[in-house]
């Protein structure tokens, strides 16, 4: 029994951080269609932003997570000059295929650029500790303060994200734009600045995931944002890409699975079983749980 | 003598919902050899959505369509193509990238009898196969005066013979029943009178039955020996294009009475 | 008169491919057993045969059919280790004591057939409900499959455990059967050329036809292909599982080209060159829907690779531009992002080379470029 809760633990803090990045996805899927392959890479960059801003934090006295700041400010701009610099020209002119291929070079573009990069070369690179180590104990579980600190974060930054998209004047204009871009500029909003404030959004999100990721395992490599990335968008579509609680869900559904495959079949079968269960899910509900099945205009 | 014929084309009690919305019901018409009906309706009364039922790109939610009294449930589009329905669209589909020549070649690929060995060796079949059709893509260009074009880009013809090549693509595919969708939109007066020609000489050569939608009165009232009105999914008038023109229920319909 | 023309078309590329392949065997046999000739052009050859069919077979599905899959590398993989598996069972049994005589050629290319069958059957089961999906989910699910695929061939018993990525177990599979030594590769170059020829034969007969016309139908509009009569959903599935069926060919000429097989050469991404993006960054380059481009393309980025990584003159570059060219996906990721934006159908878009049309080609782009300059004359004398 305790196994069990032990393996639902771990599935809801896989879940909550894959959550994370899929609203990355989803958000930036939302607004202009495309999935962004290369959102996985700005985790790996908020990584290396955190590994190499964490001793000049603890110069100044503040403890190891305040990093996530310096990290945040990073990936946004990133996120936003991928966007400016490839997206967008391509948008303009380009067909959906083009684009998701142009995403995929900003992908190899990041993941080569990083390795290339002397200071972070190959090799994985090891994190300081972020949070205090240990836990506390209820009945025969254990329960430690990095899990409970993931899942609590994540939860709360999902709501305040839900709340923005629903009450705030911002958030109403992007869900004007994802809806229809023409009718959202009639009503004067500056569409680019919508997609850039988006870009901006999900790539801090993409920051604090990397975080929550390190506090678990303090190791990264330049490849990281594939792994973890490939995973996340599986969660984004797998709760129908577009919607944000979707992402939450799928989320949740794919760290749930690994977790209990890791931990009663097989670690090496985690993968292959995440993407079965998205196969399956595609192909009874092509749009994914929460999608709506939009058909094409005769 | 018509009552012991069976319809080419016939609808029994056809009906969709779009999420509980009716777009369309209790839609029947029955369409014999050689006939040319229109179907009109203002804006938005669902006859596009009318013309994909009736090639199986939107399945009824009730009702059957029937091609010469064989029911078509369930069937998909190019099933329908191959029972014998074929169609145009509203805003031209063509496959803009390829040749005039290749875009009707395309429609006949049911009917190509070599298979992957006798294209892959090259075979006398497939040849005689290829020849056949290329001599019948031709024949089909020229009675739309296309031929001169055959080799250009689809989407390098103007706006017009792209029409023509798009009726052409939909004859290439062997139908007995032809669906037009808003043949004339967007075209001058002279274009119009030429599709006219068009569409009665195809019909005197082909023996077929058109099913036109349109928006542009004067051509159904001239060419229509049957006309249908559609407002608000529901049949609001069906008969000859003198009746239409003096019912009280269309002219209300058309002017949003 | 077309047809004689066509005729003509044949006739002189089948004599310019016979001749060029008659003319290089003759220089393997003079140049054969010698220097850079066995240790540098032998095997390059060899990689160049096994991406161009990689690149071109891709083609089919994404330039052709203009369907995205990520998982192209999957089927070379099954490819490979069928390859494998099938020339250590057979010298396990007996059938080859050592790498020469008939008996050993027929096993290489019964190798290679089944391995492109074996592909091709797994093609065919991945597309049945991979292609119901469209655009961005065709891309992910395609993904899901390679990396399932290269998934489970690891979690096999007789691939991942006992052998074929691990050094040890490795050696005893490939001392006579595939994995060609560089002599090997020398004697039997004539194979992954005439494999080669082959399967690029017949994936231009297939573009050649009515398929090909059907697919290209549905790549610019599947409604309208539908309409036209085109059964959507089964051309698409037989063009997965047609070029399924060459990169399982080309994973057997990769499985004899190198001396061990491990299933990570065959991922979405990895360090090396070889994997699903990079094929189609090769399409991509070369140009959707021109096989020219994607032969094209294969054999200069293979080129660019090996400057790259034994270039002398690399050595030479400021440690700067040497440290980039470690990564020479960083480079062609610019260069994707530059042809995407500049020339969103590739490099060749879907120009294919022909002997018999070169001078007409010539012409017109002749033509072309000079109507283009009275354009621009035309324009700046009333500007």
């Amino acid at each position: 029994m305790s196994t069990f809760i032990q393996t639902v633990i771990v599935g809801l803090r896989l879940g909550s951080v894959y959550a994370l990045i899929a609203l990355g996805y989803t958000m930036v899927y939302g607004i202009i269609r495309l999935i962004n392959f290369a959102h996985g890479d700005f985790i790996m960059v908020g990584g290396y932003t955190i590994i190499f801003t964490v001793p000049l934090v603890l110069a100044l006295g503040l403890p190891a997570w305040a990093a996530v700041l310096a990290a945040i400010a990073v990936c946004a701009l990133v996120g936003m000059g991928t966007e400016i610099i490839a997206y967008r020209p391509v948008r303009k002119k380009g067909t959906n295929m083009s684009a998701l291929i142009t995403a995929i070079a900003m992908s190899l573009f990041l993941e080569n650029l990083a390795q290339a990069i002397p200071a972070i070369g190959p090799n994985p690179k090891v994190a300081n500790q972020i949070f205090a180590a240990g836990g506390f104990k209820i009945g025969s579980v254990t329960f430690e303060y990095t899990t409970v600190i993931t899942i609590v974060i994540s939860a709360v930054i999902m709501i305040v994200l839900y709340m923005f998209t629903q009450k705030t004047r911002l958030g109403r204009a992007m869900r004007c734009v994802s809806e229809d871009k023409s009718a959202a500029t009639l009503m004067g909003i500056n569409v680019n600045h919508t997609i850039i404030l988006t870009f901006a959004i999900g790539s801090a999100l993409a920051a604090v995931a990397a975080l929550m990721y390190m506090a678990q395992y303090p190791r990264i490599y330049t490849t990281l944002g594939s792994d973890l990335g490939i995973k996340a968008f599986v969660s984004a579509v797998l709760g129908g890409i577009g919607i944000i609680p979707g992402a939450v869900l799928g989320g949740f559904v794919v760290g749930l699975f690994e977790s209990f495959t890791t931990s009663y079949i097989s670690s090496s079968l985690a993968d292959a079983v995440v993407f079965l269960i998205l196969i399956v899910v595609l192909l009874l509900k092509p749009a994914g749980i929460m999608g709506k099945n939009v058909g094409e205009k005769v | 003598m018509a009552e012991n014929k069976v319809p080419v084309l016939e609808t029994k009690k056809l009906g969709i919902n779009f999420g509980g919305l009716k777009a369309v019901s209790d839609f029947n018409i029955q369409i014999y050899e050689g006939e040319l009906r229109g179907l009109i309706g203002p804006n938005g009364a669902g006859k596009t959505t009318v013309f994909n039922m009736l090639t199986g790109v939107y399945e009824p939610t009730e009702g059957t369509v029937l091609l010469n009294g064989v029911p078509l449930n369930g069937k998909k589009t190019h099933q329908f193509v191959a029972a014998g329905i074929a169609r145009t669209f509203q805003n031209i589909r063509l496959f803009g990238q390829m040749s005039v020549i290749e875009n009707v070649k395309v429609a006949f690929t049911k009917d190509v009898k070599y298979n992957l060995l006798d294209a892959s060796l090259r075979t006398k079949k497939f040849w005689k196969a290829e020849r056949e059709m290329t001599d019948k893509a031709m024949e089909l260009l020229s009675i739309f005066g296309l031929e001169d074009a055959a080799d250009l880009p689809a989407s390098s013809l103007p706006y017009g013979r792209q029409r023509k090549l798009e009726i052409a693509r939909a004859l290439a595919t062997d139908m007995k029943v032809l669906l037009l969708d808003e043949p004339a939109a967007g075209m001058n007066p002279t274009e119009t009178a030429e599709l006219l020609e068009c569409i009665n000489t195809i019909r005197n050569r082909f023996g077929i039955a058109i099913l036109l939608i349109e928006h542009d009165m004067s051509l159904v009232m001239n060419v229509c020996e049957r006309i249908k009105v559609i407002d608000y999914g529901i049949t609001i008038a069906d008969g000859l294009p003198e009746e239409i023109a003096s019912n009280p229920r269309v002219i209300a319909a058309y002017l949003g009475e | 008169m077309k047809n004689n023309k066509t005729a003509r078309g044949y006739l002189v590329n089948t004599l310019v491919i016979a001749a060029a392949f008659i003319l290089f065997q003759m220089l393997t046999g003079i140049f054969g057993g010698e220097g850079d000739f066995k240790l540098v052009l032998v095997p390059s050859l060899w990689q160049c045969c096994y991406l161009i069919l990689l690149a071109a077979s891709l083609n089919l599905v994404l330039g052709f059919l203009g369907q995205l899959s990520l998982g192209h590398c999957g089927f070379m993989a099954i490819g490979a280790y069928t390859a494998a598996l099938i020339s250590l069972a057979c010298e396990r049994a007996g059938v080859f004591t050592d790498k020469a005589g008939l008996v050993y050629i027929l096993i290489i290319f019964g190798c290679i057939i089944a391995a492109g069958l074996l592909a091709a059957v797994t093609g065919l089961l991945v597309g049945i409900p991979a292609l119901r999906l469209k655009g961005d989910y065709l891309a992910i699910i395609t993904l899901g499959f390679g990396m399932i695929i290269v998934n489970v061939i690891n979690n096999l018993p007789f691939c991942g455990q006992d052998g074929l990525s691990q050094g040890s177990a490795a050696a005893s599979l490939y001392k006579t059967g595939l994995g060609f030594g560089s002599k090997a590769k020398v004697t039997y170059l004539w194979i992954a050329l005439v494999v080669t020829i082959v399967c690029l034969t017949l994936m231009f007969m297939f573009v050649r036809s009515k398929y090909g016309r059907a697919i290209r139908a549905i790549k610019d509009d599947e409604i309208a292909a539908s309409a036209s009569g085109i059964n959507v959903s089964s051309y698409k599935v037989l063009t997965f599982t047609y070029s399924a069926f060459f990169a399982g060919v080309a994973g057997a000429l990769y499985a004899c080209a190198n001396s061990s097989l491990s299933t990570s050469s065959f991922a979405f991404t990895n360090a090396g060159i070889l994997n699903s993006t990079f094929v189609v960054v090769m399409v991509v380059l070369g140009g959707m829907g021109s096989l020219t481009g994607s032969i094209v393309a294969a054999v200069i980025m293979f080129f660019v690779n090996y400057q790259i990584a034994n270039g002398s003159w690399v050595a030479a570059l400021p440690p700067l531009i040497n440290g980039i060219f470690k990564y020479p996906m960083l480079v062609y990721a610019v260069v994707l992002v530059i042809v995407i934006i500049f020339r969103p159908r590739g490099i060749f878009g879907t120009y294919e080379f022909s002997l018999v049309r070169l001078p007409e080609d010539i012409k017109k782009a002749r033509a072309r470029r000079a109507a283009a300059k009275a354009e621009r004359k035309e324009a700046a004398s009333h500007g």
